[in-house]
């Protein structure tokens, strides 16, 4: 045969190599450009890198303790060992998901009294994380929205929501968003933008703790955002990654999404679970569309699994287990919000030590924002020169964009915080 | 005016409903020969006793938290998972030319292959060029491959359905008259679903016409271990094909050799020309993991490298598949030597020709509904069972029952 006189010869001349498609053919993938580097993981290898002992990570996107050490819940700790004494089978999960996950899970976001759960009006399905839910929603808006093709975006947003709905064969827009100049929130930008966005597009909002700014409407902004929207008649995508984690009250994070469904807006919604229960590695999240009845419900159900099947048939289970003994255990559902109460308030002390420091550092800027803020993030207002000198001479390690992560900050560094960004501002 | 009061219900999926059907039986008798979950003598999901082991070993171990895997995955799992499909001497992997993308199931690996192989195979975004997939094939590969953006999704000739074998006449024709570069979807062992796979030597035709005509080489490897009992055996067929030097994607699961099915555990095994080569197709693929979920799930991926990476984990592991091997071809026999004793029409040897948890039993639809309606047994419109669903104690009542049917219902 045509491959076995080639093996004959090959062999004969070359002893160590006997693979023939080796010396026929090049490789499939000469075109293949290398792919960009991620600029938050560039981050953290420059990071790891760095030899010096005060070296700070700020790109971290993961809480960290007052030790900056990862930092497992111990609701977390307790449930895994209730699941453990359980010895489960590992049966494949439905295409939706754990029915007790999607239950509670939507009861957490709405709220258990919720209308729209009482009527059967919505249906919630497990995703993988965040991003797993954005993009099954991006797939299934580009699928089944009749409205136009483009989701605005408010800008900044965090960066992965451009290539997600961009993969899912959307087009990408932005509304007004950051006020560099107060490092706050441009509302009547946003409100401007927002009035030109064309009836039935997408508008994706930042329930709370907008990401990468920290900046947040405030409830009479919202309202009037929530007014606007069904003036426009646009179609709104909410994006909740922090509940509980923003100002460590769950339902006072949920509030600008439970306001919308109010006001009649038939939203769709992401959470995750990686912040808040610190599940991050086990990708636990989920995706709800809030319908006009339970009829409706259960046809985008229906398509939602059609989405879901081809791209990992059903998701994994263990996070999933693990959110819903937390959330449906009375004495661990209480000893989470203690603890989601506890790294929000550890992020706002930070927040307060870091303007404290400033302030102790003859700092004359104001840096109220820092305070303002909310979240996990924080938008300095450092210039690019800035971020690279703070790096450079100071080794903190921050996205160029003078995003710093405030769970990378500890009360053991705060001060060699203050001390550099003031080094770098005055 | 609700955006979604145009929805269509979608078709519920055959598998699923079909279990849906059974579960809402109240027949006593009742036996679910549908869904592809590995089952013990008593009828019970298994986990594995290593799984067990390794699961307490994992959540006593308080080094260990919940922080983000790398976008590719668990590198210790990504490493060990490739050896385990081709061989921990595998001159591929010896000359650096061999990486792997940690995905959610074996479902997940073959969706980032696909997302690769559109973006960049034959050409960029070249959605023209056609997909063949075996006919019959795992009902979810049309899908997976379509929903990755290609357009011409096509059936190869593979099962003879009057012979109850391979057509390798008819699949050889396929491969010798589709356009160059067209991919193909290939079951490593254990063809799903009609248990049949080629021999060795006719997998040394496939490759030949495969090299000549430069057609793609996608691996579907969902039962390494599962089918003859054997890794190696049941790898011989991908770790020839890397022998001969091909580019190739092998996706692999850990779902039924792990009985890791609900924790996601799949992996995508790259294998390129060179080093440099690889490294641009995995940067690629961690954007294209980017914008799917991000990065993939922890646990099963940890069990898997734990128990691979420890010698004597791994054997214990190879003792667990084993047995579930075992325990599948025992029921063969025994089902083929009961319709056999029954005189039931027919030849019976597929039974045992066949591998792997799947056999296509020949029954056609209305035979399959007779089984389904009056039996109480459910199976594949197909005609496809689950062996795993047969046990000591239900193996007379489906013998009888498809006595039965196939003497009087045509």
């Amino acid at each position: 045969s045509f491959l076995s006189t080639l093996t004959q010869t090959m062999k004969g001349s070359h002893p160590h190599h006997y693979s023939p498609a080796l010396f026929l053919y090049s490789s499939w993938w000469g075109g293949v450009q290398m792919g960009p580097p991620d600029p938050i993981l560039g981050v953290t290898e420059a990071f790891k890198r760095d030899t010096n002992p005060k070296k700070m990570n700020l790109g971290v996107g993961a809480y960290r303790d007052d030790q900056g050490k990862p930092f497992v819940l111990s609701c977390v700790r307790k449930a895994e060992a209730l699941i453990a004494a359980k010895q489960l089978d590992k049966e494949y999960l439905p295409i939706g998901g754990l029915g007790e996950f999607t239950k509670a899970c939507a009861q957490l976001a709405l709220g258990a009294d919720n209308e729209v759960l009482k009527s059967g009006r919505s249906i919630t399905v497990q995703t993988i994380s965040g991003t797993g839910s954005l993009r099954i929603g991006a797939n299934f808006l580009s699928r089944f929205h009749g409205g136009p093709r483009d989701v605005y975006l408010p800008k900044p947003s965090w960066g992965n929501h451009t290539p997600i709905f961009r993969d899912a064969g959307m087009q990408l827009k932005a509304y007004r968003y950051y006020d560099p100049s107060t490092c706050g929130f441009d509302f009547k930008g946003a409100l401007d933008d927002i009035s030109k966005i064309p009836e039935q597009s997408v508008i994706l909002l930042h329930a709370c703790a907008h990401n990468p700014t920290g900046v947040d409407p405030k409830p009479e902004q919202w309202k009037e955002i929530a007014d606007l929207v069904k003036k426009r008649n646009l179609l709104v995508f909410f994006d909740m990654a922090y509940q509980g984690f923003a100002s460590g009250d769950i339902d006072r994070d949920a509030w600008s999404v439970r306001y919308f469904i109010e006001q009649g807006h038939n939203i769709v919604l992401s959470q995750s679970f990686a912040k808040n229960m610190g599940l991050y590695g086990e990708r636990v999240g989920g995706f709800t569309v809030v319908c006009n009845d339970a009829d409706e419900a259960k046809r985008v159900e229906s398509q939602l699994k059609i989405l879901i099947r081809p791209i990992y048939s059903n998701p994994p289970m263990n996070g999933a287990r693990i959110a819903t003994t937390i959330l449906n255990t009375p004495d661990l559902r209480s000893l989470w919000l203690e603890e989601v109460h506890g790294m929000a308030n550890r992020i706002i002390k930070m927040r307060e030590q870091l303007v404290a420091g400033l302030k102790k550092e003859g700092s004359t800027h104001n840096w109220q924002h820092v305070i303002d803020q909310i979240g996990m993030f924080c938008f300095t207002g450092l210039k690019p020169e800035q971020v690279e000198r703070l790096t450079k001479e100071f080794s903190v390690y921050m996205t160029k964009d003078g995003r710093i992560s405030m769970a990378g900050v500890s009360s053991g560094n705060v001060g060699y915080l203050a001390h550099g960004i003031h080094a770098v501002t005055k | 005016m609700s955006v979604f009061c145009e929805v269509p219900q979608a078709a519920p999926v055959a598998v699923f409903k079909l279990t849906q059907d059974f579960n809402n039986d109240p027949f006593l008798k009742k036996v679910n020969l549908g869904v592809g979950a590995y089952r013990t003598d008593e009828g019970q999901p298994w986990v594995l006793p290593v799984v067990k082991k390794v699961e307490k070993i994992i959540v006593h171990d308080d080094r260990l938290n919940h922080e983000y895997l790398p976008i590719l995955g668990l590198p210790e799992f990504r490493s060990a998972a490739s050896k385990i499909a081709l061989g921990d001497d595998s001159p591929a992997i010896l000359e650096n030319r061999v990486g792997a993308v940690q995905c959610l199931g074996g479902t997940g690996a073959l969706k980032m292959g696909a997302e690769f192989l559109r973006r960049f195979y034959n050409g960029n975004n070249n959605t023209k060029t056609p997909v063949y997939v075996s006919a019959p094939t795992w009902e979810n590969h049309n899908a997976v491959f379509a929903n990755a953006g290609f357009e011409d999704v096509r059936p190869y000739k593979y099962w003879d359905a009057e012979k109850r074998g391979l057509d390798l006449a008819g699949f050889l024709g396929d491969l010798e008259s589709c356009p160059e570069h067209s991919i193909f979807v290939l079951h490593a062992c254990a063809h799903n679903p009609t248990g049949t796979d080629p021999t060795q030597e006719q997998w040394e035709l496939i490759a030949e016409v495969m090299m000549r005509r430069k057609l793609f080489v996608f691996f579907d490897s969902a039962y390494q271990g599962f089918a003859s009992g054997s890794l190696e055996k049941d790898a011989w067929a991908v770790r020839y094909f890397v022998s001969m030097g091909f580019e190739m994607f092998c996706a692999q699961s850990f779902s039924k050799n792990f009985g890791l099915y609900n924790e996601r555990v799949g992996n995508l095994t790259v294998v390129a020309r060179d080093a440099d080569n690889l490294k641009r197709v995995l940067s690629q693929m961690e954007k294209i993991v980017r914008t799917t979920w991000s990065n993939p799930p922890a646990q099963g991926a940890r069990i898997v490298a734990t128990t691979l990476n420890s010698p004597e984990l791994f054997i214990e592991w190879k003792d667990n598949v084993k047995t579930m091997a075992d325990r599948v071809l025992l029921m063969r026999e025994q089902l083929k030597a009961k319709l056999q004793a029954l005189g039931t029409p027919g030849t019976w040897d597929h039974i045992t020709e066949q591998i792997g948890m799947f056999s296509f039993t020949g029954l056609n639809p209305k035979q399959v509904e007779y089984m389904v309606k009056e039996k109480h047994i459910y199976l594949m419109a197909s005609g496809r069972i689950n062996m795993c669903g047969l046990t000591t104690k239900n193996i007379d009542y489906v013998a009888e029952s498809i006595h039965e049917a196939v003497t009087t219902v045509q």
